[in-house]
């Protein structure tokens, strides 16, 4: 897990008088900064301090090694990239775009809208004898005016991010729906489908795609103006925009981002399943990945951004979901547990911020 | 009705302004009804349309009233949809013992999970939208639960009739939203409750400063709203005679939108609870035209333009809104 602060990568941003205690420094002692540690009160601000970090991926380490115990034929090549992985890579896909809009101080409620527009264009133009190519082109360029659409709302016109990514969560479910009529396309193009069906190596393409996806944000995030500009924006957008970094179009960028890697999750979403389903592509998206994002310690303040964090959030809270259901736990009760989890997870984050 | 908190009496322009911000969703609200008296004639003003619009915004109206409340303290609560349903189930389930118990466990149930949402928001200090964002999974999953992962459905009798009963026209359920939405309306105009409401909303520090008893506001905001959405899913549940395992899906959106266009500001502080009841009546009249519209049988819209048009009605009413806001501070600046 990577995380940088706004204080870390800006040196112009005032939200350097925040004490990070750890920020990329992990090695060093944690309260040795600004913060002067009550007497005694080290060791517990330092577990916290984990415990909140690195507490998904622990979880993820103590679910995986209870289910390779418990779990008959859990450690399978089978089990493990045919269900868990392909199972949480769209949901990882999304939640890396939803952690760089976070970490704008943002947030996107649009994703599962934006979705299924993507699979009903991609879906409908394949079906409709295009290339499979142009197909997928059209499909993220129309997902990527989605984007837009949030960002410019945000960033030009200065619309609250839930107000403004909730118009298209509304209208655009609608939209998509009447591409088709809302009528269910079953589909069959290998070409088309192999981002969903495909299993290059042996492992599916999903999965390669989510690690390429994050692997790529990871990068951006870390090596790129662009990477620095959002942690800053998120931390003290009035003192990033002194500093001259373009606020309102490093916030459409975000946006786009986050649009695209819907419309890429809605393509593999149709593909997987062989039909483009307008009423039912992506619902609930919005959820998953902004609770994959929060479980992973991001604050939703903004300001920070953790990729690998919202990969192991989404892989952690599927294997969550799949032991308690492999286990005879009724999916009610395990939706109450997650939503638990989540509670817990975000206590640990307020520890840390006190701390 | 609108309030704000700061003294605006002295800017007129400024009073303008918030009255379009505010009026503006009655004056569309009042153009739609006339165009659809003119357009459908006698079959939309008909009694019959009345009290069937009135009875299934009703629903809508009481989660909205909630939400309107927790907005203007600056919160959020995206837990009523799952609330409406765990409401539904409850009543349904308690409703063997009477039509009373049925209303009384069912609004209980809902300030319950309120409850959880305040003392998990004031106590923990945790992310309004986060906090009711997992109380939407595990009160669905409750609900579920409760239900044994099948549709509730309500024993024939008192319960059911309670959608069916109506006094001069109107469904009980509809008198209840007015009752509610006026009774709402005193409160924040008129006790000191409804001040610190909009206090908090307007500057958390400056009513802490105050010596305002922030964290039980704040508390009691989020056990109001799961209780009228618990109410709402009593309703829900008595006028079904059923409530499915899908009851409420995105009714939190539904009611932010409705309180949005009735001119309440996300960012708290300013809001007023008369202007979501009309927020609630424009959105669902919108679908009731389209319905009208259809049965004409010139064109066939189809019901996925209903949200499509909801979506653009609320870019509009957002956009003008940003324009008011940024005008309000150019006001505030220069005076």
């Amino acid at each position: 897990m990577t995380e940088r602060r706004a204080a870390d990568s800006h040196p112009a941003d005032p939200g350097a008088t925040t004490p990070d205690p750890v920020g990329q420094r992990v090695a060093e002692p944690a309260a040795d900064a600004t913060a002067p540690a009550p007497p005694g009160g080290g060791p517990r601000v330092q577990w916290s301090l984990w415990a909140q970090r690195y507490g998904a991926l622990a979880a993820l380490v103590v679910l995986f090694v209870y289910n390779a115990v418990a779990t008959p034929y859990f450690l399978t090549p089978q089990s493990l990239l045919f269900i868990l992985l392909r199972q949480a890579a769209p949901i990882a896909i999304v939640a890396v775009g939803m952690a760089i809009v976070i970490g704008t101080g943002g947030i996107d409620l649009s994703v599962g809208s934006v979705m299924a527009i993507a699979g009903q264009v991609g879906a409908s133009l394949v079906l409709h004898d295009q290339p499979f190519l142009l197909a997928i082109v059209a499909a993220l360029l129309v997902s990527a005016l989605c984007g837009a659409f949030n960002g410019t709302l945000v960033a030009r016109f200065g619309v609250q991010p839930i107000i403004a990514t909730l118009i298209l969560f509304i209208a655009g479910r609608g939209i998509a729906q009447l591409i088709t009529n809302g009528e269910l396309q079953p589909l069959s193009n290998p070409d088309f489908q192999w981002i969903g069906l495909a299993r290059p190596f042996g492992v599916p393409a999903q999965v390669i795609i989510a690690v390429v996806v994050a692997v790529v944000a990871w990068l951006v995030m870390r090596l790129t103006v662009f990477g620095r500009y959002v942690l800053a924006v998120g931390g003290n957008e009035t003192a990033a925009r002194l500093a001259g970094v373009p606020a309102a179009r490093v916030k459409l960028l975000a946006y786009v981002t986050s649009g695209v890697l819907a419309g890429l999750v809605g393509l593999i979403a149709v593909s997987a399943t062989s039909a483009s389903d307008a009423n039912n592509t992506g619902v609930g998206m919005e959820l998953d990945a902004i609770a994959a994002v929060a479980v992973a310690g991001t604050p939703l303040t903004g300001g920070r951004v953790t990729v690998w964090g919202a990969v192991v959030g989404a892989v952690m809270l599927k294997l969550l979901q799949n032991t308690l259901i492999t286990h005879g736990v009724p999916k009610e009760v395990a939706q109450i547990i997650e939503g638990a989890v989540i509670v817990a997870a975000l206590w640990l984050q307020r520890q840390e911020t006190r701390a | 009705m609108t309030t704000t908190l700061e003294g605006t009496a002295r800017r007129r322009p400024v009073q303008i302004g918030l009255l379009l911000q505010r009026q503006g969703a009655l004056i569309a609200l009042v153009v739609l009804v006339v165009f659809g008296t003119l357009r459908y004639g006698e079959n939309f003003a008909t009694g019959f349309n009345l009290s069937s619009f009135t009875g299934d915004t009703a629903k809508y109206g009481l989660v909205a009233l909630g939400m309107t409340f927790v907005i203007m303290t600056g919160g959020i609560d995206l837990s009523v949809g799952s609330v409406v349903a765990l409401g539904g189930v409850v009543a349904i389930k308690v409703s063997e013992h009477g039509l009373l118990a049925g209303l009384l466990a069912g609004t209980a149930a809902g300030a319950a999970v309120g409850a959880v949402n305040g003392t998990l928001i004031t106590r923990l200090r945790l992310q309004p939208f986060i906090v009711t964002l997992a109380t939407l999974l595990a009160v669905r999953g409750l609900a579920l639960t409760l239900a044994g992962t099948r549709a509730a459905v309500a024993a024939p009798g008192d319960f059911q009739k309670l959608g069916d009963w109506s006094l001069l026209g109107l469904p009980v359920a509809a008198w209840a939203m007015l009752f509610a939405f006026l009774v709402g309306a005193g409160v924040l105009n008129y006790t000191a409750w409804g001040r610190r409401v909009l206090a908090i909303g307007g500057n958390v520090d400056a009513a802490r400063l105050m010596g305002l008893p922030v964290a039980r506001t704040t508390f009691s905001v989020y056990v109001l709203s799961g209780a009228l959405a618990g109410c709402a899913g009593v309703f829900l549940g008595s006028q079904n005679g059923s409530v499915d395992t899908a009851a409420g899906q995105g009714w939190e959106l539904t009611a932010i939108a409705a309180v949005v266009v009735g001119g309440t500001l996300l960012t708290g502080g300013v809001g007023s609870v008369l202007s979501s009841l009309v927020g609630v009546l424009l959105l669902q009249l919108i679908f009731n035209l389209i319905v009208f519209e259809n049965g004409k049988g010139f064109i066939n819209i189809s019901s996925f333009w209903e949200s499509v048009i909801r979506g653009a009605f609320l870019l509009v009413v957002v956009l003008l809104q940003v324009r008011l806001v940024k005008r309000r501070r150019a006001a505030g600046r220069s005076a």
